[in-house]
């Protein structure tokens, strides 16, 4: 029962954004069911379409279960924005500066670079709510603000390609090596390594979740801080650990726009969104739609990268502009969120109480997380 | 550098910053309302991003400013009421609900900007008032005052309203029923209930004008840049929720952080404009504003305390 509540309201929110889009396409003078069947075909139709639709939910996936990991131990992470840029800029820093490294060894470490740089700067506002208690929301918005100027000035500066530096002075780097590029796992798709990167950083994030000491401290932080602090666990390094931790994934997902991109360089058009896609928004979006749950973000994520994917064919094909599919994210957004109380109530009415749960789940070894389901789209309120 | 510290220039970089804060000043104003009952708005920057588009295409078919404005704050009093049943009746966590109407402004005003206009078009900016037929007579033998005409009458129409409103708001929390019912709400809905405030009502008001003033502040930023583009407010509203806590949720300070927030742009663009810094280091510059923002959320986050029931649901029971 609570499972298929659980899936009601995704479901739900997926239909009212649904007839809500066609009433959009409707308005623009098109009909809904060739607006559908062109976002359907451009993201499915082919074989190459498939994969790129796997490549656009790969940073989304990235986000959204590192997201998952904050939310859970009740910090909201809306940095994903900053944390994907500092990652990318810090594993091109890598790649910029010893390119002609094997590629074995490169991979990895523009990977470990990029979680880094997103690390740090997820830590930062983790840090500053654990230990001066500053609001969490305003410091990693903030920061979003820091990376993308840090950005614009290091690609119109110092790491500029030397051609543009006497050229059209576009800001962004020089080709990066083609040791660090993701490989490519499908001849003729676009279809690469960081797509089986991402799935596999899904199931570790399950397994420390819920199958680790740190996962369980981690929980047991957002699920009630003083309990947590009454059993000897440290609130204010765990907050920090978790941004952390959600932070390194969105810088992973910077590293996969980089070095899975065709281009394969750092481009900026001084804004956040002209490099990430706003995959650090769209990334909080699939991981609600999840359940904030790290394996139902998977399905979710490729939902959403399908939605993208197929706005560019509803672009093409209708003249309807792509950013229908950012408008019906944001609906999507506030029909989960809205749909709590609705399903507190149904939740109390087949619930005894959370503390039950809670023992039952400590009880239970074979707790495989989704009875957190039910609790999970409860997204917990910050302490301010 | 010398040439900057001229006077004139000084006066006139004043006076620009006067202008870049007045969005900031009328969105963060609007915030305030709306947290000191108890919501956060994390959503500013798309209300802003919407009613700019409404602004501008109004003045695209009508050639009203004043038309532009109206239509800027009825999408600003209508994202309210959508926030309000999501956030007070329907209890939806507020940060998350927030970042949820950004991306619906983000993608909807880009949307109808691409159907209804498409490429980028120019219109009349707001004028000054001096400019205006009327009130111009009055304006405009002031602004011809030396250096003072410039710093206090060479404004337009939404710069003086955004100013005056700070004494209007700090005196409607402070002196009427309305205000203290929404400072109660926001720091104790269950007391205000049980004295007979209606904690539902008075936050669904208090978000009201609070997303009425982002519309406002929308509808000037479009009008005082004479366009629209694509992601215009660039993060505006999100800056103008941190002046609010910067502001320690009261209107004056809140007048000075948006003030701040001006004069750095526009010595920023001044020193730009002039060479005196080299683009690179002007996105350098850009990172201040942000950076003072923390470092004074650090400083004042453990002195100065916010409304308790913030972001805080209120249900009888």
């Amino acid at each position: 029962m609570k499972r298929l509540l659980g899936a009601s309201v995704p479901l739900g929110a997926a239909l009212l954004a649904f007839v809500l889009g066609s009433i959009m396409i409707l308005a623009l003078g098109e009909n809904p069911i060739s607006g559908a069947s062109a976002i359907l075909e451009g993201a499915f139709g082919t074989g190459d379409r498939l994969a790129v639709t796997a490549v656009r939910a790969t940073p989304l996936l990235l986000v959204g279960i590192g997201i998952t990991i904050a939310f859970r131990a009740r910090v909201i992470n809306i940095g994903g924005e900053g944390q994907i840029i500092a990652g990318a800029l810090l594993s091109t820093v890598v790649a910029l500066v010893i390119p002609d490294t094997p590629r074995i060894i490169l991979i990895p470490l523009v990977m470990i670079a990029g979680m880094i740089g997103g690390g740090i700067w997820g830590a930062i506002p983790g840090a500053l709510k654990a230990y001066a208690s500053v609001n969490e929301i305003l410091s990693t918005v903030m920061l979003n603000i820091v990376a993308v100027q840090l950005m614009n000035f290091l690609l119109r500066g110092p790491m500029i390609d030397p051609i543009e530096k006497n050229g059209s002075r576009i800001p962004q780097t020089e080709r990066l090596s083609d040791n660090a590029a993701m490989p490519t796992l499908v001849e003729g798709t676009r279809l690469h390594l960081g797509v089986v990167i991402a799935l596999l950083a899904a199931v570790i994030v399950y397994i420390i979740l819920w199958r680790t000491p740190l996962g369980f401290r981690l929980r047991a932080v957002g699920h009630n801080p003083d309990a947590a602090r009454a059993a000897g666990i440290s609130v204010e390094r765990n907050i920090t650990m978790a941004m952390a931790m959600s932070g390194a994934l969105s810088g992973l997902a910077g590293v996969m726009l980089v070095f899975g991109s065709e281009s394969l360089r750092l481009v900026t058009d001084g804004g956040a969104a002209g490099f990430t896609g706003s995959a650090g928004f769209n990334g909080i979006v699939a991981a609600l739609f999840g359940g904030l749950h790290p394996l139902w973000t998977v399905p979710s994520s490729f939902l959403f990268g399908a939605l993208l994917t197929g706005a560019t064919e509803l672009q093409q094909a209708l003249q309807i502009p792509a950013a229908l599919a950012v408008a019906l994210n944001g609906l999507i957004v506030l029909f989960v969120v809205s749909s709590n109380r609705l399903r507190g109530w149904l939740d109390d009415r087949l619930n005894q109480g959370a503390f039950d749960n809670e023992t039952a789940e400590l009880r239970q070894s074979k707790d495989d997380g989704t009875d957190h389901q039910a609790e999970a789209s409860t997204v917990h309120e910050p302490t301010p | 550098m010398s040439e900057f510290f001229t006077l004139s220039v000084l006066i006139a970089t004043f006076a620009s910053a006067v202008r870049i804060a007045v969005p900031y000043l009328l969105a963060a104003l609007g915030e305030t309302i709306g947290q000191r009952s108890g919501v956060l708005n994390l959503g500013v920057d798309g209300v802003m991003l919407l009613s700019a588009f409404g602004a501008y295409y109004t003045v695209i078919e009508t050639g009203s400013h004043l038309l532009g404005i109206g239509v800027g704050l009825l999408i600003g009093l209508f994202m309210g009421v959508v926030y309000a049943v999501v956030t007070v009746h329907l209890h939806a966590q507020q940060g998350i609900s927030g970042i949820g109407i950004f991306l619906f402004g983000l993608g909807f005003s880009d949307l109808l900007s691409q159907e209804l206009v498409g490429a980028i078009q120019p219109i009349k900016k707001l004028p000054s008032l001096a400019k205006l037929p009327l009130v111009g007579s009055v304006f405009e033998p002031l602004e011809d005052i030396k250096y003072l005409g410039e710093l206090l009458f060479s404004h337009n129409l939404m710069t003086y309203v955004a100013f005056a409103l700070v004494p209007v708001v700090t005196w409607m929390m402070n002196r009427t029923t309305f205000g203290l019912n929404i400072k109660a709400v926001g720091e104790n809905p269950q007391a205000a209930d049980s004295l007979g405030v209606s904690v539902e009502r008075t936050r669904f008001f208090a978000i009201l004008i609070g997303n009425a003033l982002a519309g406002l502040a929308g509808a000037t930023l479009s009008l005082q840049l004479g366009v629209f583009q694509q992601n215009l407010t660039n993060g505006l509203g999100f800056i103008a929720v941190a002046l609010v806590y910067f502001g320690a949720w009261r209107a004056k300070w809140v007048m000075a952080g948006a003030m701040l927030y001006g004069i750095v742009t526009a010595t920023r663009l001044q020193w730009q404009a002039r060479d005196i810094i080299p683009n690179s280091a002007s996105d350098l510059a850009a990172m201040a504003p942000a950076l003072i923002t923390i470092l004074a959320l650090v400083l004042l986050a453990k002195r100065v305390r916010g409304p308790a029931a913030l972001t805080k649901p209120f249900s009888r029971h």
